[in-house]
């Protein structure tokens, strides 16, 4: 689904990504953990398209398309949606609103007429129950006034609503207390399926006790400098990224 | 009465006073004479004056207008296609042709407790001869002198006692001219004690090459514990040329809510909305919202007059400059020494969506009671980049994602709108020109 090739990324001028390799298949849940400042946030922002990155070296393609060419908003069309760390809060624009026009452009986009009230309303309703989002919130605006928690649900929210190939949840678990984490966890389980792929990204293997990952890579550096699966996130807990980050010191010094 | 120099010579010096006029027998000819004299003697301003300094209206004057004022005719059929429709609105209408009613045209509300006439059917009225030309604030604005000196006609409304409709009255301003036409309506509202109205006012131009310049005057009298609210469309097209004067006493217990609403692509809107509270316990809400493009220039001049103790005022003006559009915005809170207890708050936001718009915008504030709350604001700024990245990363396109974040920008004030329609017309709006303004 997504192949990630010796991918370089700048912003500001300053080398981020260095050289990143990752191969990602249907049904598939990859976690991406690393020590503060390594390029996870870096990784997921040059996936969505964020316009600050420039990428200097290497290619991506998701679904046989070079996914480095489109905008924004044609990667989200076709099919990769990000939820955010820190979730913007747009005053004005009712979060209903907001879905529907997003929906609807998707929609567009794949030559589908818009949906219809009644069934975006069903819609609504079966995905908010789905992933125990607020119906309160629904009619409020974008994530104004939101809790950190509610912020992070709503991420799962749009993320359920939108039905994405790849989801890509960027430290989803951050300031979240352990209830909320359950609950945004049970939300993400409730969307995997065979045809659906996930990149976690995650500081704490806190989250993967919930989300369980096919895949657990170690971002260092701006480079991927160890796999495992769901053991090297507990070894990492026990351990830190210490003896890890002197590894790839000892190997470059040789 | 044209002149092949500029307008702005021809009025500035050859200006023929207000008895060649043929009404000039009726009973407001004295009210005319005194304000000709004040025209005279005020000039017509640059921007060296104060009040025009980022307006420089002489570019405006300087091809040349007839004066005449001509009645100008338009058929049920041309009617219906002005783009000054609503969709879904449920009002009255009342249509008037530069400035004059045309009954015909009309649907007014039966004959009741309110009444709604030409200026020139209400010469003999006593609400006229009360309130004709007394508005402090008009008295120092050359163009308010000028229109009160050589206006043709207007409209007449009159609230009775406790009287209200229920419907909105709108009234359609159409503009059409042959020749490059230099326009003066002039209209009174007088509500009478505990009235309530809703009003839209809207207008539009019909003319394809000629240039209309409407210099228009409405007085408003709020008697005790009347309430207005007054919804100014501004959405003429391009060659027209506005300067209102909107002025309002509002007396003790009075409500005041009005929207002025400027859109494409009129190329000049000066409005002056001066409110004076003269009883207490006033309300009075002043919105704004203007959406300018190409080169359009729209000022914004307001004053609110505080002159009794516990009155409360409350405005809020907000703009989207596109293109190469100029904004201005200058809005005056007085607070006299006896008007204690007053609550007046200000505040003014600006969204430049292109490099070339521009904006000014100055708050002036003159408190001289001690135990008041004032406060005024200025913003101006741009689009919040990761706020557009966030719905795009949605799916959202660009021109879609601005739209919304424009339609967010005005929320504030569209959200205090009473009436549906008119919510559903200036969202409708907002997107047509943004999504116009990305595409160019």
């Amino acid at each position: 689904m997504l192949t990630i090739k010796n991918l370089h990324a700048e912003v500001d001028g300053k080398k981020i990504l260095k050289g990143i390799n990752l191969e990602i298949k249907r049904g598939e849940m990859h976690a991406i953990m690393g020590p503060n400042g390594s390029g996870k946030s870096s990784l997921s922002s040059v996936l969505a398209g964020r316009e600050n990155y420039t990428v200097t070296e290497g290619e991506v393609i998701f679904e046989g398309k070079n996914l480095l060419d489109l905008s924004p908003e044609n990667r989200a069309r076709e099919g990769i949606f990000l939820a955010f760390q820190y979730p913007v809060e747009i005053p004005g624009v009712s979060n209903l609103n907001f879905l529907k026009t997003a929906l609807n452009e998707i929609r567009t986009y794949h030559g589908l007429a818009p949906i219809e009230a009644k069934e975006f309303l069903k819609l609504t309703k079966e995905k908010q129950q789905l992933v125990d989002f607020n119906a309160n919130l629904m009619n409020r605006s974008l994530n104004e006034g939101f809790s950190g928690g509610e912020k992070k649900r709503n991420e799962v929210f749009q993320l359920a609503m939108l039905d994405p190939k790849l989801a890509i949840l960027d430290e989803t678990d951050s300031g979240l207390d352990i209830d909320a984490l359950r609950i945004v966890a049970a939300g993400v389980n409730k969307l995997r399926s065979a045809d659906k792929a996930f990149m976690v990204i995650t500081h704490y293997q806190r989250l993967l006790d919930y989300i369980v990952p096919d895949f657990v890579h170690v971002l260092y550096d701006g480079r991927i400098v160890k796999t495992g699966n769901k053991e090297l996130a507990l070894e990492l807990e026990e351990k830190g990224y210490d003896w890890l980050k002197e590894e790839v010191h000892q190997k470059e010094s040789v | 009465m044209t002149s092949d120099k500029s307008f702005f010579d021809f009025i500035s010096n050859g200006l023929p006073g207000p008895e060649l006029r043929e009404d000039a027998d009726n009973a407001i000819l004295p009210a005319r004479q005194l304000a000709f004299s004040r025209f005279r003697a005020l000039g017509l301003p640059s921007v060296k004056t104060e009040e025009w300094r980022y307006t420089n209206i002489q570019r405006f004057l300087k091809d040349s207008f007839s004066l005449a004022q001509e009645e100008g005719t338009i058929t049920a059929e041309q009617l219906k296609t002005v783009n000054t429709k609503i969709p879904q609105l449920d009002s009255y209408t009342a249509v008037l042709v530069n400035g004059r009613l045309q009954i015909a045209l009309s649907k007014l509300p039966a004959e009741g407790k309110i009444t709604i006439s030409k200026l020139s059917d209400a010469a003999n009225n006593t609400q006229l001869q009360l309130w004709f030309d007394k508005h402090p604030h008009l008295q120092q604005q050359p163009f308010a002198a000028l229109n009160a000196a050589l206006f043709a006609d207007g409209l007449f409304i009159e609230a009775g006692q406790n009287a209200s409709l229920d419907k909105p009255l709108h009234i359609i301003h159409i503009y059409t001219t042959a020749e490059n036409a230099f326009i003066q309506p002039r209209h009174l509202l007088v509500l009478h004690k505990g009235a309530t109205l809703e009003i839209v006012e809207s207008s539009v131009g019909m003319n394809e090459t000629a240039i209309a310049f409407v210099n228009s005057v409405t007085e408003i009298i709020l008697e005790e514990n009347a309430e207005l609210w007054h919804y100014n469309l501004q959405s003429s097209e391009k060659n027209s040329r506005h300067i209102y004067h909107t002025s309002t006493v509002q007396k003790a217990d009075s409500r005041y809510h009005h929207f002025n609403f400027t859109l494409p692509s009129a190329e000049l809107t000066r409005n002056n909305l001066s409110v004076a509270l003269t009883g207490s316990n006033t309300e009075t809400n002043l919105h704004g919202l203007y959406l300018a493009t190409d080169e359009q220039h729209v000022d914004n001049h307001t004053f609110v007059d505080h002159l009794v103790p516990n009155c409360n005022s409350n405005e809020l003006y907000k703009g989207v400059l596109l293109d190469n559009s100029n904004g201005v915005f200058t809005g005056k809170i007085h607070v006299h020494q006896d008007a204690q207890k007053t609550n007046a708050f200000q505040q003014n936001n600006n969204l430049l969506m292109s490099e070339k718009a521009s904006i000014n915008s100055q708050p002036q504030l003159e408190i001289y009671a001690d135990d008041v709350k004032c406060s005024h604001g200025f913003t101006v700024g741009r689009f919040s980049e990761e706020s557009l990245f966030y719905l795009r990363s949605r799916g959202i396109g660009e021109e879609a994602a601005k739209t919304l974040l424009v339609n967010a920008f005005a929320f504030d004030i569209t959200d205090q709108v009473h009436i549906p329609a008119l919510q559903d017309f200036l969202s409708e709006k907002i997107r047509k020109y943004v999504s116009g303004a990305i595409n160019n």
